[in-house]
């Protein structure tokens, strides 16, 4: 089974992050890129959908020059190979413009299935997995915190407000993930230098069937308007419990009128 | 007036308190029409006249069998027919994959987790864990705007709600996904976790499966429950009343948070409450960054006595 997982590399959300002030897009120079963390699980269940069912893992990322390093982390898990999807006229494209380059990329890819997370942490749409199942015309399975496939049957269990809905369909298909469907792997030192060997596809947008004129910041569907800092939160009140500790948070509660 | 969709959010008949909130904020941008999908309609009716609602079109249950697909073709298909001048759904995890879709069939664009929006269709964002404001438009096509539940006064005022069935025909591709089994895990007499004006949320610091002391002070509130991954993963609590990134987005009047550390991913998924209460036995707690009142204590013995206290009081 050969499956594809797509990695978005990220601001590290423990340092500051920032829009640039001239086009109102991610200022990835102003903090360390990292594997958007529910990717890293995306991989972990292809990995282990792979041990059981064999085929290929192959990491797919659209994302500017320092997206390599996610490459490598992501292919040090235990991914086969990476296609990098990689040009100046993608930056800036917006969800659904993203979802576009990213379903005609795997256009001219082989698969069985299309795993990634159901949010990033960065932008946090949480669009891509279904824009992409209606891009490609396939089954959507997101949201999903367990994943069973048998010969062509895929069957997952999709978190919902309620607890959760059991889906089946077909392969080929798109499933994304939530972290409570395993825990990811960390990777091993001879991991770590055989994925230096592993090869990364680069491709231009027009390798990968995108046409330039529907993607970027120049024909995106939305506008940043403008953006500013939010106005700080004033510092609260903290005080130790000295045996009275709850009756000063209902004196809180009343002088803000919740009792 | 063009016409402004809103997918309705509704629960046995009721309409859920974020759909009052979209009906109000449509009332800025053009007609509201109410979108409902499945039974109850009947019974529902009422609360979308009194918030506006000019129509009410209804799409019938089979619409839900298949995964978000047969949704985007009922939104997409009825905002062509109509002209409809934007879409508007609540910003739950569901909802933002409609609009995805929406968006991809009507070759527009999609605005997520906005927290308001005005009459020209200019929405506001606040990204990055709160620490920026943004305002956004969509440039291309009928905008879909996914609205935070809680970011919206709801306003009432009359209108004639006036009921027409779409019929619907899905197409096989939508059909790839079908839902077989829905599992209801636990459900409460207590307000739902987005609707809700009060939260009060539970952590490692609880300490076991007995939530009680959290589900205490809750209920002397009036308030939600909700749980931190820590607690859902130790099985102290079902995973719907997750709260965070992965979990669910709150934003309601008031957030408690009792033996919650504080971790950015909790965090994404309340940061934006309004006012920020919490117990904590460790000063150094990154929840105290946010809090607006903390105590530094143990919580099982600070959350009884403010639970006493609120009784007392009331
Ligand atoms: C703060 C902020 C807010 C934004 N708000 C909006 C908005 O409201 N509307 C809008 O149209 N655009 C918005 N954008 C632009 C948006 O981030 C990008 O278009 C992005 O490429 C896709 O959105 P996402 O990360 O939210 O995807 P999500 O749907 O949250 O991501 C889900 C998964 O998709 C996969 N994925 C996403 N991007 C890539 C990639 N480049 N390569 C490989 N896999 C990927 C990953 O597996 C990821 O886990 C915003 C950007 C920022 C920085
Ligand atoms: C991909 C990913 C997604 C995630 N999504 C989410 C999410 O959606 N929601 C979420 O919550 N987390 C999420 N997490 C997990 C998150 O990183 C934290 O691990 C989690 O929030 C910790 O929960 P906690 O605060 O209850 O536990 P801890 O961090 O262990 O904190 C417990 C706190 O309780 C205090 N305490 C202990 N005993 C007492 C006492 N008697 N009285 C008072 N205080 C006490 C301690 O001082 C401590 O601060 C995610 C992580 C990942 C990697």
């Amino acid at each position: 089974m050969n499956i594809v997982v797509l990695v978005k590399q990220v601001p590290d959300t423990a340092t500051e992050r920032k829009l640039n002030a001239d086009d109102k897009t991610l200022d990835r120079a102003a903090s360390d890129g990292v594997i958007n963390e529910l990717d890293e699980y995306a991989i972990e269940e292809a990995l282990l959908l792979k041990e059981k069912h064999g085929g290929e893992v192959t990491i797919l990322t659209m994302g500017p020059d320092q997206a390599t390093d996610s490459i490598r982390k992501a292919l040090s898990m235990g991914a086969d190979k990476a296609v990098f999807v990689n040009d100046d006229a993608l930056h800036g494209s917006d969800a659904i413009q993203s979802a576009y380059a990213l379903a005609q990329a795997l256009g001219t890819l082989e698969f069985d299935l299309v795993v990634l997370g159901s949010e990033s942490t960065d932008a946090r749409t949480g669009v891509i997995g279904a824009a992409l199942a209606e891009y490609l015309g396939l089954p959507q399975l997101t949201l999903a915190g367990k994943v069973d496939i048998d010969g062509g049957a895929i069957k997952i269990q999709r978190q919902t407000d309620y607890g959760y809905d059991v889906v089946e369909a077909r392969l080929p298909a798109v499933v994304s993930v939530v972290e409570k469907i395993n825990e990811p792997r960390y990777p091993s030192f001879k991991l770590i230098m055989q994925a230096k060997k592993k090869p990364v596809d680069k491709k231009s947008a027009a390798d990968a069937g995108i046409d330039t004129g529907k993607v970027g910041l120049a024909n995106a569907t939305t506008e940043t308007v403008d953006f500013a800092a939010a106005p700080p939160r004033a510092a609260g009140t903290i005080v130790k419990d000295e045996g009275d500790g709850g009756v000063k948070a209902a004196d809180f509660l009343a002088e803000k009128k919740f009792v | 007036m063009a016409e402004v969709l809103v997918l309705v959010d509704h629960v046995d008949g009721q309409v859920k308190k974020v759909t009052t909130e979209l009906l109000t904020a449509a009332r800025r941008i053009g007609e509201p029409a109410a979108v409902w999908v499945g039974d109850g309609a009947e019974s529902g009716k009422a609360t979308l006249a009194e918030f506006g609602a000019e129509k009410v079109y209804v799409a019938p249950a089979e619409v839900n069998d298949y995964v978000v697909a047969p949704k985007a073709e009922l939104l997409a298909k009825l905002a062509q027919d109509k002209g409809a001048a934007a879409i508007l759904v609540s910003a739950t995890a569901e909802n933002k994959e409609i609009a995805g879709r929406t968006a991809v069939k009507l070759g527009s664009g999609v605005l997520t987790d906005v927290v308001d929006v005005n009459a020209e269709l200019v929405t506001e964002h606040s990204i990055f864990g709160g620490a920026t404001v943004t305002h956004a438009r969509v440039t291309t096509g009928v905008p879909v705007i996914a609205v935070r539940p809680n970011s919206v006064v709801p306003e009432a005022t009359a209108g004639a709600a006036a009921e027409e069935a779409v019929s619907v025909d899905i197409s096989d591709a939508a059909k790839g996904a079908k839902v077989v089994e829905r599992v209801v895990q636990a459900k409460g007499e207590r307000p739902e976790l987005e609707e809700a004006a009060i939260v009060v949320s539970g952590g490692r610091g609880v300490g076991s499966d007995d939530f009680a002391v959290v589900e205490n002070l809750a209920d002397s509130l009036g308030a939600a429950v909700g749980a931190s991954r820590a607690v859902v993963d130790s099985g102290w609590y079902p995973n719907q009343f997750q709260v965070g990134q992965t979990g669910r987005t709150v934003s309601p009047n008031l957030y408690v948070a009792l033996g919650i550390s504080g971790a950015i991913q909790h965090r994404a998924g309340m940061q934006t409450s309004k006012n920020i209460v919490a117990v904590n036995k460790d000063p150094e707690a990154p929840i105290f960054e946010l809090a607006d009142f903390g105590v530094v204590g143990d919580l099982h013995t600070v959350a009884p006595q403010l639970t006493e206290e609120i009784n007392k009081r009331k």
